[in-house]
């Protein structure tokens, strides 16, 4: 089991970053043996913009396979544990092993999220296109973010404010002035509990802890009905794994990358590399996803997707006419043992971090329970997380 | 039987752009391989993809150019198929909203007029190049050319023969260059052409089975290929000799014949959907009206402008509009000289043999019109000689000189000094008695070459026509 995958020395100011982000300075593998060793020509945007904000970079931290797991089981570098034998993010670990002020890493389908409610962190996924993607290695391109994990509200707003930023290399960004509309601090009044995403005891114990901290410092808490959200988790699966399997079908072992040694013709230099460099679980998503897309299913399947995204997106804004955020569990338990990773198993557990990740709203982890805001309302989601960390 | 050949094209052209599609990567034609190159165009991860507005402009000027209507919001697409010489594996299109569809081109052949109906034309980037190399046996990726901007250009199943195909493609190049959409230069590639063919009988409103062909590099090409095409279907249906299958062709111009590259049964599964890293175009009125004012003049309505308003010949008229770079120049010269015959024979005639010199086309001609027009004027005017006048377009060719400052700089100015013509003239009369007692004694055309010898004394510059008065009073009076 790999935590830092490639160390740098730590400065004054240091992140980590989670191996989906590339650099020129350390390898960048994605957590995939097709990738091993792969160097970048260029970094991303984050890099650069932590850099010019006098952040060194520590090291690169063990991702999933393409990150899009469950919480980075999936690695060919192997999956991280907690001493307890129990799943691990790398990211994580490496806040606990201290001497970094945060891990940028990159939120595709949850997984930070869940590491941060189970370990304690807190996780600020923020507004879609607040923050570059240029440089991060692409999976679910209309959904994933690049995010900030830390030990506090205050650490990991900081660190936001280094990355966020326009960038005329990311054709979806926003304009600067909604960047910082997004950044800017405000109050959450009133929020509500979503009904509908059921979590084992801790995790019940976590959200009324949540209630409890936020009625104390004088917001409203109500509840609200979330059963159509539940619907977000299928059809952000259908719109992540086409676009996955859109985005590594560049690993073609042409350019860069693993290659096998075991080819005459070119049908055999690609199924071959591929065969032979993808896990078990990207290539069944990059199935999945190919499936989804072919032209028998393009309509029944994709394009209800789509249409399914726009009524999760209408749902969450209806939300918020009346609450700053919304309230629910990052996953179904607060410990993942071997069964909860099991193949497929992201599928079912990334029902409760689908509906930010379909809709590119800005949710936050903190004291183990998840908010959801309107976009832009990042500032306040992190208001919102230091009430909760101050009621802990 | 008699039968109806029912053919559709897809029109591939390159457009004319200085970058590439998705990347400030250089979008020209040569240079060493793997030269313009980027992380973007050969398919590094962590790029993303930015569209080159001028491809947008580029594509809306096409479809106005063919009557088509613009979408004014257009959305690109990706299309996934695995080659060596597509570095993303997929191949960033447009499908769902092109820029433009529902176009008329009109056509004229021997049959007449017709018009031919455009289904749609959308913008897409281009795949690299794979280069074989025999000493090694490997074969090399050359990625120059990945994601330099094109438009395909779908007509619908409207032609009927070789020749109004050619016809069709004749009217595409003289549109699309007129525009500067392209160059549409076929032998270098960035001009394309794939063939839909079908054969029925004659009257049947049922499509027989179609083929597409592919690797047509020339026009003359593109007429040989539809007629074996042709042949080759009416002969399956009327001898039972193969059956027909919709497939993919490849047409080998040596041979004389196309060979099936794959079937319908083989082909793919693009699984085209939206790319979520590119935001919709959206066409505002401000846009579609810059684009809409930019159009050019359509070359048959300059042609007949030039024949009924500047009096030019239908041939000169004609010259001049096959070239949007001969007619720019044109009109800027005669906006400053006023004399339009004048300009169209230094266009026509010296510069196109300067430009067939240099092994360039008229769509290459970088004079400043308005240089030459100035040129025209100083020559109409008497200043300059007509021989000095070549001289001086000669160094116009070159580079952009003021031709006045020219002329006076190098000793083309026509003199005005009467007594040094006539102390010329003198001269060289007293110098050839002989000469002007044949002239004296009737051989009129001896005099060229007493005229001649004046003018190279005075380096030609003076009026032919003072010159020819002073000399034969010269010679009669001697």
């Amino acid at each position: 089991m790999k935590t830092y995958l490639a160390k740098a020395a730590a400065g004054a100011k240091s992140v980590a970053l989670d191996d989906m982000i590339l650099t020129t300075a350390l390898p960048t593998t994605a957590g995939s043996k097709m990738l091993d060793g792969y160097c970048s020509l260029f970094d991303a945007t984050v890099v650069e913009k932590l850099q010019s904000a006098g952040y060194s970079v520590a090291g690169k931290l063990n991702v999933g396979e393409f990150g899009f797991d469950v919480i980075g089981e999936s690695s060919y570098y192997g999956a991280v544990r907690n001493a307890d034998g129990s799943y691990a993010s790398a990211a994580a670990l490496a806040l606990d092993e201290g001497g970094i002020d945060a891990v940028v890493t990159v939120d595709i389908n949850g997984a930070p999220r869940r590491s941060a409610a189970q370990s304690g962190k807190v996780f600020i996924k923020p507004t879609y296109g607040t923050v570059s993607r240029y440089g991060t290695v692409a999976v679910a391109c209309s959904g994933e973010t690049v995010g900030v994990m830390a030990d506090c509200a205050d650490s990991a707003k900081t660190v936001l404010g280094a990355i966020a930023g326009y960038d005329c290399k990311d054709g979806t960004m926003h304009a600067q002035s909604k960047i910082d509309a997004a950044l800017r601090d405000a109050k959450p009044r009133k929020i509500a509990v979503l009904t509908g995403f059921d979590t084992d005891a801790e995790g019940q114990q976590k959200i009324e802890a949540f209630k409890a901290a936020c009625e104390g410092a004088g917001i409203t808490v109500e509840q609200a009905d979330g059963t159509l959200l539940k619907s977000a988790s299928t059809a952000w699966n259908i719109l992540m794994c086409a676009e996955l399997c859109n985005n590594v079908s560049r690993f073609d072992g042409i350019k860069y990358g693993y290659r096998s040694k075991d080819y005459t013709t070119i049908d055999e230099l690609y199924t071959n590399s591929r065969t032979e460099a993808f896990g078990d679980e990207l290539k069944a998503a990059i199935l999945y996803g190919s499936d989804v897309l072919s032209t028998k299913n393009y309509m029944p399947v994709y394009d209800k997707a789509l249409r399914v995204r726009r009524v999760m997106v209408e749902a969450l804004n209806k939300l918020f006419e009346q609450y700053d955020a919304v309230v629910l569990p990052a996953c179904s338990k607060m410990k993942y043992a071997d069964i909860d990773v099991a193949p497929y198993a992201v599928y079912t557990e990334n029902l409760y971090t689908a509906p930010a990740s379909i809709s590119g709203l800005p949710a936050v982890v903190c004291a183990g329970v998840q908010a959801v805001g309107k976009a832009f309302s990042d500032g306040m989601l992190l208001e919102l997380a230091k009430t909760a960390e101050e009621g802990k | 039987m008699r039968y109806e050949t029912v053919i559709g094209l897809e029109v591939h052209v390159e457009l004319a752009t200085e970058s590439k599609i998705f990347c400030s990567c250089s979008a020209k034609f040569g240079g060493e391989q793997n030269d313009h190159v980027c992380p973007a165009c050969c398919g590094m991860p962590g790029m993303l993809p930015i569209v080159n507005k001028h491809v947008v402009d580029l594509g809306m000027t096409a479809g106005m150019m063919l009557n088509c209507d613009i979408n004014r919001t257009t959305t690109f697409d990706k299309k996934s198929y695995y080659y060596p010489d597509l570095p993303c594996s997929y191949q960033t299109t447009q499908l769902f909203s092109p820029v433009a569809v529902n176009g008329l081109v009109d056509i004229e052949t021997s049959q007449g007029k017709r018009q031919i109906r455009i289904k749609q034309i959308h913008m897409e980037e281009d795949a690299g190049k794979l280069v074989h190399d025999d000493w090694s046996d490997t074969s090399l990726v050359d990625f120059n050319r990945t994601s330099v901007p094109l438009i395909e250009i779908v007509s619908q199943p409207d032609l009927h023969s070789a020749e109004e195909v050619i016809a069709y493609l004749e009217r595409l190049r003289s549109l699309l260059r007129f525009a500067r959409v392209s160059d549409c230069r076929m032998e270098q590639g960035s001009m394309r052409c794939d063939v839909n063919l079908s054969v029925r009988p004659e009257g049947s409103n049922v499509l027989g089975v179609r083929t597409e062909m592919k690797n047509m590099n020339s026009l003359s090409a593109i007429e040989r290929a539809i007629e074996y095409e042709t042949a080759r279907h009416i002969d399956a249906i009327e001898n039972g000799t193969e059956e027909l299958v919709q497939e993919t062709r490849r047409w080998d111009d040596l041979k004389g014949k196309s060979f099936s590259m794959r079937t319908k049964e083989n082909a793919g599964d693009y699984r085209y959907f939206p790319d979520p890293n590119i935001m919709p175009v959206v066409i505002d009125d401000e846009w579609f009206d810059r684009i809409k004012a930019t159009l050019p003049e359509l070359p048959e309505v300059k042609k007949a402008r030039y024949m009924t308003e500047l009096g030019l010949g239908e041939y000169d008229a004609q010259q001049l509009c096959d070239s949007r770079a001969l007619c720019d120049c044109f009109e800027q010269a005669y906006a400053v000289c006023g004399n339009a015959k004048e300009a169209a024979n230094y266009l026509i005639s010296d510069c196109m043999n300067m430009l067939n010199k240099a092994g360039l086309t008229a769509d290459q001609l970088s004079i400043n019109g308005e240089s030459l027009g100035k040129l025209i004027k100083l020559v109409t005017e008497g200043t300059v000689s007509r021989p000095n006048a070549k001289k001086i377009l000669a160094a116009l060719f070159e580079q952009d000189i003021d031709p006045e400052t020219y002329a006076k700089d190098n000793g083309f100015i026509v003199s005005n000094d009467t007594d040094l013509l006539k102390t010329v003239v003198k001269a060289v009369v007293a110098s050839d008695p002989k000469t002007v007692a044949d002239y004296k004694a009737g051989k009129e055309k001896v005099l060229m070459a007493l005229f001649g010898r004046c003018m190279k004394e005075l380096k030609g510059n003076c009026d032919p026509q003072t010159l020819r008065e002073v000399l034969i009073e010269e010679v009669m009076n001697s």
